[in-house]
This record gives structure tokens, sequence and C-alpha cells, in this order.
């Protein structure tokens, strides 16, 4: 079946099998790698992008729910070589060590900022609770979040 | 994990996809937010050969407030009950009960209508549907018909559902002058699904005495379940701490309940009876307050 479907501000059209996850699309015929594939189960939040301005996980939503519909990647968070504060902040506080649940977390807190300009470290680990990383321990997470959201409130 | 092959539909109006849904008969299974169903699918614990995906439908989603209570489209997501004003004043529990699904993610996409149509025995809203003494909107080939929440769930995964029919809306009243709500859940550590989850609504006649209560209890159980016991010690006398922990204490008895390795049978009767209490005690502060 045929999907049109805006990728990072981009007009796309993709022929698929109906029961092509969206991850799937995003991954293997977009090309678009920075959303990852982990649980499968809807529980890791690695997969998440944003779908209309909200988060969701792209291993459990097939890609013909995503017909005409916005979704924002990692890929298209950064403005050129400008990167968006959140990407600038998980770097200055080391939000992260491998780097796999990195752009699930950073897509999540995306929305979170979006709703909730100065979120408190409770509201913070509150709004990432469907994210898993299994490096930081999340204080340094909390941390880049929270001056992310600082940054992009100046 | 990738569901089996099937067929997509994206139906415009709800005639559409009733003539879909008896067209394909057993075959086809109704898509609404897909979290429920496109997991099941993705374990291939269910292989329908064709998706009617509901989501194109005008009209389904969005809460709507009316004098006496508030209707919700079944497309409604948790996120949206959980932030709706309507909801947190009309019947605080259902907020409760929609904050506490899954996460961010989860609650962004699942709709009130999946996840009753599911009727997971661990799911949050049915203690809340029966508790507030929900009227659950149905459409089907030969019109419209409203369920009882008492009549909506009557096993595991099943419901009074009949082939080929869609929930389209949800209706609770809105709590009494002297009354509230509240729902309480003791966790699955790993998927946040309800070991034990507690709805009460209660409400107060004017010298402070328990004119109704509603007991709603999910997840111990193989279908939510109404803990009538405690609602009948505690209705006509005016509750004390003492009193609702006596009662609340009845929840679990007699009850045929889950037993599995995260969770005992006889633990989870028992946290019938503590989650009643916590329930019931907050309902009450509330209703008293409010």
């Amino acid at each position: 079946m045929e999907i049109n479907i805006s990728i990072n501000g981009e007009s796309r059209t993709f022929d698929v099998e109906p029961r092509t996850l969206l991850v799937h699309l995003l991954r293997d015929n977009a090309g678009l790698t920075g959303t990852h594939v982990a649980c499968e189960t809807s529980i890791c939040g690695a997969c998440t992008v944003l779908l209309d301005d909200k988060a969701v996980k792209s291993c459990t939503v097939l890609a013909a729910q995503a017909q005409g519909c916005e979704v924002t990647t990692i890929e298209g968070l950064a403005n050129g070589d400008q990167l968006h504060p959140l990407q600038e902040q998980f770097w200055e506080k080391h939000g992260l060590q491998c780097g796999f649940c990195t752009p699930g977390m950073i897509l999540t807190a995306n929305q979170l900022i979006a709703s909730n300009a100065d979120p408190t470290d409770e509201e913070i680990r509150h709004g990432i609770e469907g994210n898993i990383c299994r490096c930081t321990g999340y204080q340094n997470i909390v941390d880049a979040i929270s001056a992310a959201a600082a940054q992009m409130r100046d | 994990m990738i569901p089996a092959s099937f067929d997509y539909v994206r139906p415009q109006s709800l005639e559409d996809a009733l003539a879909q849904l008896g067209e394909h008969g057993d075959d086809a299974r109704v898509l609404a937010g897909g979290h429920s169903l496109l997991p099941v699918m993705k374990a291939r614990l269910a292989d329908p050969g064709v998706l009617v995906d509901i989501a194109g439908i005008d009209g389904l989603s969005g809460i709507s407030e009316s004098e006496d209570g508030i209707t919700i489209g079944a497309m409604t997501t948790h996120a949206e009950i959980e932030a709706s004003a309507s909801v947190q004043g009309r019947c605080r529990s259902l907020a409760e009960a929609a904050a506490a699904i899954g996460d961010v993610q989860v609650r962004n996409r699942g709709t009130l209508g999946g996840s009753l149509a599911h009727a997971d025995p661990a799911a949050d809203y049915p203690a809340v549907i029966l508790a507030a003494n929900a009227e659950i909107t149905v459409a089907g080939a030969d019109g419209e018909r409203v369920i009882a929440a008492d009549d909506f769930f009557t096993g595991t995964y099943e419901t009074a559902l009949g082939a080929g029919e869609i929930i389209t809306s949800v209706r609770i009243r809105a709590s009494a002058a002297r009354g509230s709500s509240a729902y309480l859940k003791a966790a699955q550590q790993a998927s946040g699904f309800a070991v034990c989850g507690v709805a009460a609504r209660i409400a107060l006649d004017a010298d402070g005495a328990v004119e109704r209560i509603r007991v709603g209890v999910t997840g111990v159980a193989e279908s939510a379940y109404r803990a009538t016991s405690v609602e009948d010690a505690l209705t006509g006398a005016a509750p004390s701490a003492e009193s609702i922990r006596k009662a609340a204490a009845t929840a679990g008895e007699g009850v045929d309940a889950l037993d599995d390795f995260y969770a005992g049978a006889d633990f989870r009767r028992h946290l019938a009876g503590v989650y009643a209490a916590r329930a019931i005690g907050k309902a009450w502060i509330r209703a008293a307050g409010e």
C-alpha cells in the first residue's frame, strides 16, 4: 500500500506492506537509522519518535497509521551543524554512555519540554518513565534535560 | 517482531466501518490506538486477516460535558483523559486511572475504547468503569445500544460486545454534590499493569452518611469485579477509618484470584482489601471536603 508521510519536514511516499511498523519504515525504507529497535514490545522507548508532535513508540505504530502525519526523528532535530539544545546538553552533561537510548530519550524529553518549559527533576523522571537506559543511572539524563529546558527558555 | 500479513482498511464513516466488519466477520478486528492489539499480533497470538482502522472516522474522539455527566469518545487517548479538566472535575478516578496506564508514549496512543474492548484482566479502566456505573455505547449493524458497566466485562479478554460491534463512547454521570472517587493500584514493576487496582466512588448525604458507594477491583481476578460486600457494609452509615478498614478487608474474600510467579492468589486477595481501604478512604476524604 502507498503511504504518504512527512519525515523531518520532507514529504515522502513509500510502498509498503500493511504490516510494516513505523520504525521499520523509518530505518529500512527512509534510511533513518537514528531511531533504534530494541525490545520491540513498547517497553524500552528506544524507538520513540514524534508523531504530530507527540512522543510515540514507533515499534507499536503501523506505518499505515502514520498516513498523512508528520514524523520527527532524531535526524530532524539539529539545524544544520547547530545542535538542538537537548543534543547539546546531553553532550555537555554526559547524558549518555553507549548512546543507544539517546534518540528516544531526547524525543520524549522534547515533548515534555514543549508542554512544560520548566520541569522539576521529579517531572522529568516521570516524563521519561517510558525510556530505559542501561548505562547512566539516569541522573545525568535528568540534568541534561533540565539544562536543555533552561537553555530553551533563554 | 512483525505481525503476520493482513489487509488494512481505513473507513471514513462508522457505517463503512460496520459494513467492513460485517463483510469480513470473525476475520476482521477493529484497530483503535493499537496499543493492545498490535503487541498481541506481533507476538502472533492473534492474526486477523483484516484490520479496520477507525482512526479516520470523525466524532469518535473527544470529551463533552453536560449538566449531569461526561461523554468520552471511544478514540479519546489516555493522555487526553488524564489532562481533561472535565474528567478531573466529574470523575477524578478516571483521570487517575488514565494517568496510571503505561508511560507517556503509551498514553499518547492508547484509547479508552480500545482498552475496554480488549478487556485485559489487569487493565486500569475496568475498575473505574464499574465503580462509576458507566454506560458503554456501541454501534452495530442493527443500530446503537447501551451496555451497563455491570454487564460489560464477562471474562478474560471477553466482553458483552457482539460480533461486528464497535464501542463509540462511554458516558459517566458526574459525582454527586457531596461525592467523589479515587483510583489506586499496586503496579507490576516491569509492565506497569495492575496486580491490584481499586476504584471507589462515594456519595454522602447531608449528615455525612454513605448514600451510595461502588467499588471496582481489577487485576485480582480473571475479570474486573465489584466488591459488593464492601459496598453493602458501608452503605447507610457515616464512615470512619475503622469501618472502612473492616469493610474493605472483604474485597478479596471468596474471589477466585489470579495466581502467577509475580503475585500469588492469597497475596492478590490481600491486596484487594488493602487497596480497597485506601481508595475508599481517599474518595471519602475528597467527598467530605469537596
